[in-house]
């Protein structure tokens, strides 16, 4: 694809790097939101090019990592049960609940899917009447409203064997929180550009303005990721606070108003635990009145979960950009994406995954 | 051995952590690190002589004194059983032969082991036996045995075929991981991820505008091509499903030895990539079934390239990398920015993201 060759583009990442090196003063702490961009930064080693007082640190935006694991082990549970088609995403087979992941559970014979469109469970579920079809959603912005479409069709067609066990989240809250957290320093943000496709800019002027911290939409290739850093600099040595968009080939600042016209149809916010940090005002997504009836929670009444964490897992420090993977004393030894201790180990853009991945032994940090 | 590795049966405990994976899962057969920590630390462990530990595409063993053979097998359980490109039948066939090719040999014979499930479709079947036929003839192999089981509806995916093949090595120094040594050079015959890309597609109805079809080709003649026509090839490996990625470091691990790879050297389709970063994959990991790593004597690279030009299936073969120091095995990927990673071997299958 010319799309992506271009931005990856040798000549345009060297010339990325020296605006940077000119542009740069002093020390600055960036965070980019999205996992899939932590992974690309470490994958094309980024953060090797960049002058050393800029420190990239990396956010909580990979979905199965902040899913909490009280919904993780409400997912095994239904998935479990004789009658239920458990459907999700490929990455969320793996993370550990409280004592198994989904992997487990389908290899003792629980009927477990992946599926690539939330649509292709409601599919399913029209053609196996007799089963109890649930999608488990999770994911932010950007793929919630695939999950409202699918409840919005069963509810059109009648599906009435269709559920879902939602777990949608919202990046600005998460984002807050970062900002308003006494001990985590971030200067300025890279937003992700994926979330921003669908809910556009507009949500993040007040961010900005009310932390002092620029917030720059970026995208998720090397020449993409670079401009981001560099308007993030120029606006901290000028002393500014904008959002400003550096992925405008993708990202309005509108958004995708049918996207967020479905999502405000079928999802209302609410508060919701982010696994590893705690409990974030309006920072969820839950069924809206009239689709409440396929919330899977209302169809497998589960009586109580006791969910365990493991006790040496520094993932919420790690999500929220206090602390770097290699501070865990799990990293590379005990937990490793072999035998997850922690979601950010498991998932293609947790970034426990992408330094064990990427970095292990270049570094001589780790196992 | 200790007594405490003996279980309370009197059997020698297991030695996959019952307590991480009380039951074998998907990721064990993915080709990846638990892949190999299966083979590796239950079969080879347990059942290993001299070959086996080897860790080859195939075996050459000595039978009643007069030359040696080689030997391999694999089981094909591929879902659909046509995909664009080929079919379950093609690949037990190429896939088996081109191991032989792999091992220095020449195919001669192959066995031939199906599973039927109830209820599939003769026609469906007689379809894959014709294929079997073709392709058969194509790389000049007759099927000298066979068995033929059904199971019951639902307990097999159409068919499941298993071959094993037997050939006769040419006449050139046996390929094999302990023939690498420093400052050798790494070639790549073609681009990567077809036939990853073009059964997922099929099986999952990924819209795709431009299909892509599954690279599955015979390897046998550009191979032996190379061992023939005097390169001093140190060893080859065709790539199946964990892609190049793990390929490499199964070689760097079997030869002890650290491996770096210019990623920008390597060629992927756009239509693959586009695919691979849609749902997130890394081409280097994803599965070939016509592609082969030939590791060759560094003054041999030239001759090497242009001998695998002259047949289609290799035509774009190019020099990816080059073997570093003895050591721990490691892959370095070099960027074209000049920044390192670890080219690791992957986990478990590689899972479609989230978003």
């Amino acid at each position: 694809m010319r799309l992506v060759d271009e931005f990856r583009d040798a000549a345009a990442v060297r010339s990325l790097v020296a605006a940077i090196e000119s542009t740069v003063t002093r020390p600055w702490t960036l965070m980019e939101i999205c996992g899939g961009q932590t992974h690309a930064i470490l994958k094309f080693g980024l953060d090797q090019l960049l002058p050393a007082g800029v420190r990239l640190v990396h956010g909580p935006g990979c979905p199965v990592c902040v899913t909490p694991i009280e919904m993780i082990d409400r997912a095994l549970v239904i998935a479990a049960r004789p009658e239920a088609t458990l459907c999700t995403f490929g990455d969320m087979l793996r993370v550990p609940g409280s004592r198994e992941d989904l992997l487990s559970v389908k290899a003792r014979g629980g009927d477990v899917r992946v599926v690539y469109s939330p649509l292709d469970a409601v599919e399913l579920a029209r053609a196996r009447p007799e089963r109890e079809v649930v999608l488990f959603a999770v994911g932010f912005e950007t793929t919630a409203p695939a999950t409202a479409l699918a409840i919005k069709t069963a509810a059109a067609g009648g599906v009435g064997n269709f559920s879902a066990l939602v777990s949608h989240v919202l990046v600005p809250p998460a984002m807050h929180a970062i900002l308003a957290a006494p001990d985590v320093q971030i200067d300025a943000f890279l937003a992700a550009g994926h979330v921003c496709t669908v809910m556009g800019t507009e949500g993040y002027v007040a961010l900005a303005r009310r932390h002092g911290a620029p917030i720059v939409v970026t995208g998720f290739e090397p020449v993409d990721l670079l401009a981001g850093v560099l308007r993030a600099i120029r606006q901290l040595e000028a002393g500014e606070a904008r959002v400003e968009n550096a992925y405008a080939r993708v990202v309005q600042a509108g958004g995708n108003p049918l996207a967020r016209a479905l999502l405000d149809e079928v999802f209302e916010p609410v508060d919701r635990a982010w696994r590893g940090v705690g409990v974030l005002p309006r920072s969820g997504l839950a069924l809206r009145g009239a689709y409440r009836g396929f919330a899977a929670e209302e169809r497998f009444p589960i009586a109580e979960l006791r969910a365990r964490e493991h006790p040496e897992c520094i993932a919420g420090h790690v999500l929220r950009g206090a602390k770097r993977p290699t501070d865990c004393p799990l990293f590379g030894g005990e937990c490793t994406p072999t035998r997850p201790r922690g979601a950010p180990m498991v998932s293609s853009e947790g970034a426990c995954a992408a330094y064990y991945r990427y970095r292990r032994r270049a570094d001589g940090e780790g196992a | 051995m200790s007594a405490s590795a003996w279980g309370a049966a009197g059997l020698p405990a297991c030695p996959i952590s019952l307590r991480d994976y009380p039951r074998v899962t998907l990721a064990h057969g993915a080709g990846g690190r638990l892949s190999a920590e299966l083979v590796e630390r239950m079969f080879v462990a347990t059942l290993g002589g001299e070959s086996l530990r080897a860790r080859h595409d195939g075996a050459r063993v000595r039978v009643g004194g007069r030359g040696d053979v080689v030997i391999t097998t694999d089981t094909y359980v591929v879902s659909p059983l046509r995909f664009p490109g080929g079919d379950i039948g093609t690949l037990a066939v190429y896939g088996t032969t081109n191991d032989l090719a792999m091992c220095g040999a020449r195919p001669r014979a192959l066995s031939l082991g199906l599973v039927l499930e109830e209820g599939l479709p003769m026609d469906t079947l007689w379809r894959q036996v014709l294929a079997i036929r073709a392709a058969c003839e194509l790389v000049g192999v007759e099927v000298v045995t066979g068995d033929t089981k059904v199971v019951e509806r639902g307990k097999g995916d159409g068919m499941f075929v298993n071959t094993t093949g037997v050939g006769a090595p040419v006449d050139a120094p046996a390929p094999r991981p302990a023939r690498v040594r420093p400052g050798d050079a790494i070639i790549v015959t073609g681009d990567l991820g077809r036939h990853g890309i073009a059964v997922l597609a099929a099986r999952e109805q990924l819209m795709i505008e431009t299909p892509i079809e599954s690279d599955l080709a015979t390897l046998v003649e550009p191979a032996l091509a190379l061992l023939e026509g005097g390169v001093d090839v140190r060893c080859l490996r065709d790539l199946t499903r964990g892609g190049l990625a793990s390929a490499l470091n199964e070689l760097a691990a079997s030869a002890g030895v650290r491996v770096e790879l210019d990623e920008e050297r390597v060629a992927v389709h756009p239509t693959v990539r586009g695919v691979c970063e849609l749902l997130g994959f890394d081409p280097l990991y994803v599965a070939n079934e016509g592609r082969f790593v030939a590791i060759v004597a560094p003054e041999h690279v030239d001759a090497a390239l242009e001998l695998l030009r002259r047949f289609p299936v290799t035509a774009e073969a190019v020099a990816v990398g080059r073997v570093l120091e003895r050591g721990p095995a490691e892959v370095v990927g070099r960027s074209a920015y000049g920044t390192t990673r670890v080219v690791d071997m992957l986990s478990g299958a590689q899972l479609p993201r989230i978003c």
